[in-house]
């Protein structure tokens, strides 16, 4: 993928390319987000992992400027995106939740029409190239696979050459393929040093892409880390299971190997439906979000 | 030509190429009037009153004022409560393009085709029911202004009312309903001069009554005046109400139109 280098930290600019503190969204009595801060360097990956109704939408679409905030300070590429106009525009990129429509243009139509919006767009033939659409550039978005539109709204948020780009639940309907493709597409961009915003509930997705992942729940930030080691995963204890003459056992342990040996002396030998196992991503995650609902 | 203007020309030539690439709209939007002039010219007969002049081209005049709102208020309104329910509004308020362009766009391609709409019309309806163009450049120049106002009104109507629809599949309904009553209140199926005085009063309210009357100071000659209520054009009461509509539609426009869904805000 031939492209200019993108200049990283281009006139003493902020090196945060997202910045939130306190932000609000009020509903009715609902607070849709309820104080979320947030912090996104330039160059990084950042996933927002959160259920359904967790306002992680509400707030990426706060910080596209797609929606009014109630409370709170927001700083996207050093603008308000409530106040900035077509020059910050210009230099984001959006791929919405929901896929474009124009089912009678072609794939080919619509991404050139779409470059003429930006002042310094990238070329058409080879952002469509980009998105593994070169065989259906000729053809209407009509007659596309789910995965195969998802890829023209990913040509569309990235026609403008954008610094930073907004991605909400880019890969939900894909099949494992599809969504194996897509990474790699994302990770070419984040390569490139496009600063990449992601909403998702795929915990496969954040690990596979994010440098960092944030877990939103009830309007709450509840944890910021990279995959690794969210909710203090790397260093979690470990839970040693076994079955005794009562019934199946477990101990959650710092120490585990100790606990086998104690086990192992205690029982003379082998311990019955020994297992030693850490949480996943996914315990984690699930354990942070039961404890809000 | 600046940004906005070469972007918002642009945009018409793609929603032309759109809208002619959509075959049931083509043939639903743009057809129906050419459809409903066969219908009901094939039906019609006589004239009307004792004025010599036959019906069939009094509701040909009609039906072309009836077309100019079917591809501006309706078809515009319904294109665009189906973008703002579909994300299209919403994926362009996301991008650098000048929030005019837009409407440039939508302008460009609904002036386009209610000429093509008109042109139609006017074949159809000379070939079969002798409806002749415009006799003398005044009455060109009344057909043409008369035409320019309708279109913008419709047009800014169109776009205003667009926001009234919960979502994009309500929106036939929102606007079909209006456009058909309208259609029998306003002189289009019925000679206006006919219908009951209250019924007169409410389409007069309206614009397509005014539109339908200019269209036919311009088309149809002027024994036809015995069977007008006023018993006169009254093209200043044309240009005054069309006038009005226009500027009640821009103020409706600026005020209330939104690029994304009612709940998204």
């Amino acid at each position: 993928m031939a492209r200019r280098p993108r200049r990283r930290d281009a006139g003493g600019m902020a090196e945060t390319a997202v910045r939130v503190r306190g932000l609000r969204k009020r509903y009715g009595d609902v607070d849709a987000v309820n104080g979320v801060d947030l912090d996104v360097r330039q160059g990084e990956v950042f996933a927002l992992l959160g259920p359904n109704g967790a306002g992680k939408s509400t707030a990426v679409e706060i910080l596209e400027g797609h929606r009014r905030r109630t409370a709170g300070e927001v700083s996207v590429l050093g603008a308000d995106p409530a106040r900035a106009g077509r020059d910050w525009r210009a230099r984001i990129g959006i791929v919405p939740q929901t896929s474009a429509e124009n089912p009678q243009l072609t794939v080919r139509e619509m991404v050139r029409h779409f470059a003429s919006y930006y002042p310094r767009p990238r070329d058409p033939d080879e952002v469509i190239e980009a998105v593994g659409l070169a065989e259906q550039a000729g053809r209407r978005v009509g007659r596309l696979s789910g995965g195969q539109r998802r890829r023209v709204d990913v040509a569309l948020g990235i026609i403008g050459d954008p610094e930073l780009l907004f991605l909400d639940e880019p890969t939900t309907g894909f099949d494992p393929d599809a969504r194996r493709r897509f990474w790699e597409l994302i990770q070419g961009l984040a390569h490139d040093g496009t600063t990449i915003l992601l909403t998702t509930h795929y915990l496969d997705e954040a690990e596979a892409l994010a440098d960092r992942v944030g877990v939103i729940a009830a309007g709450r930030m509840l944890a910021v880390d990279t995959p690794a080691r969210l909710g203090g995963r790397a260093t979690a204890t470990a839970r040693v299971s076994w079955r005794d003459p009562d019934g199946p056992r477990h101990i959650d342990t710092a120490s585990p190997t100790q606990v086998v040996a104690e086990l192992s002396a205690k029982f003379g030998g082998e311990v019955p439906e020994l297992a030693v196992t850490r949480p996943s991503l996914e315990d984690v995650y699930l354990e942070m979000i039961g404890a809000v609902r | 030509m600046t940004l906005a203007l070469r972007l918002g020309l642009a945009r018409g030539a793609l929603e032309l190429k759109m809208f002619v690439r959509e075959r049931a709209a083509v043939a639903f939007s743009f057809g129906l009037p050419i459809v409903l002039l066969l219908i009901f010219g094939t039906v019609f007969k006589g004239e009307v009153g004792d004025t010599g002049v036959d019906f069939r081209q009094y509701f040909a005049a009609g039906i072309i004022a009836s077309g100019i709102m079917s591809t501006t208020f309706t078809s515009l309104g319904i294109a665009i409560a189906s973008e703002r329910d579909d994300g299209t509004l919403k994926r362009l308020y996301g991008t650098p393009m000048p929030r005019a362009s837009y409407f440039i766009g939508k302008t460009v391609s609904a002036l386009t085709l209610s000429v093509a709409e008109t042109a139609v019309l006017f074949a159809v309806g000379g070939a079969l029911f002798g409806l002749r163009p415009p006799a003398t450049p005044e009455r060109w120049l009344t057909f043409a202004w008369v035409f320019v106002l309708g279109v913008t009104a419709c047009t800014l109507l169109g776009v205003a009312v667009s926001g009234v629809p919960a979502s994009g599949r309500s929106a036939a309904a929102v606007f079909n309903l209006p456009y058909l009553v309208l259609q029998f209140i306003s002189g289009v199926f019925f000679v206006f001069g006919d219908l009951p005085s209250g019924v007169q009063q409410v389409g007069a309210l309206f614009p397509l009554k005014w539109m339908c009357q200019g269209l036919r100071s311009a088309l149809l000659p002027d024994a036809l005046l015995a069977a007008e209520p006023a018993r006169s054009w009254e093209h200043g009461r044309v240009a005054l109400v069309l006038a009005a509509w226009c500027m009640g539609g821009l103020v409706l426009c600026l005020t209330t139109f939104r690029w994304k869904r009612r709940h998204e805000r």
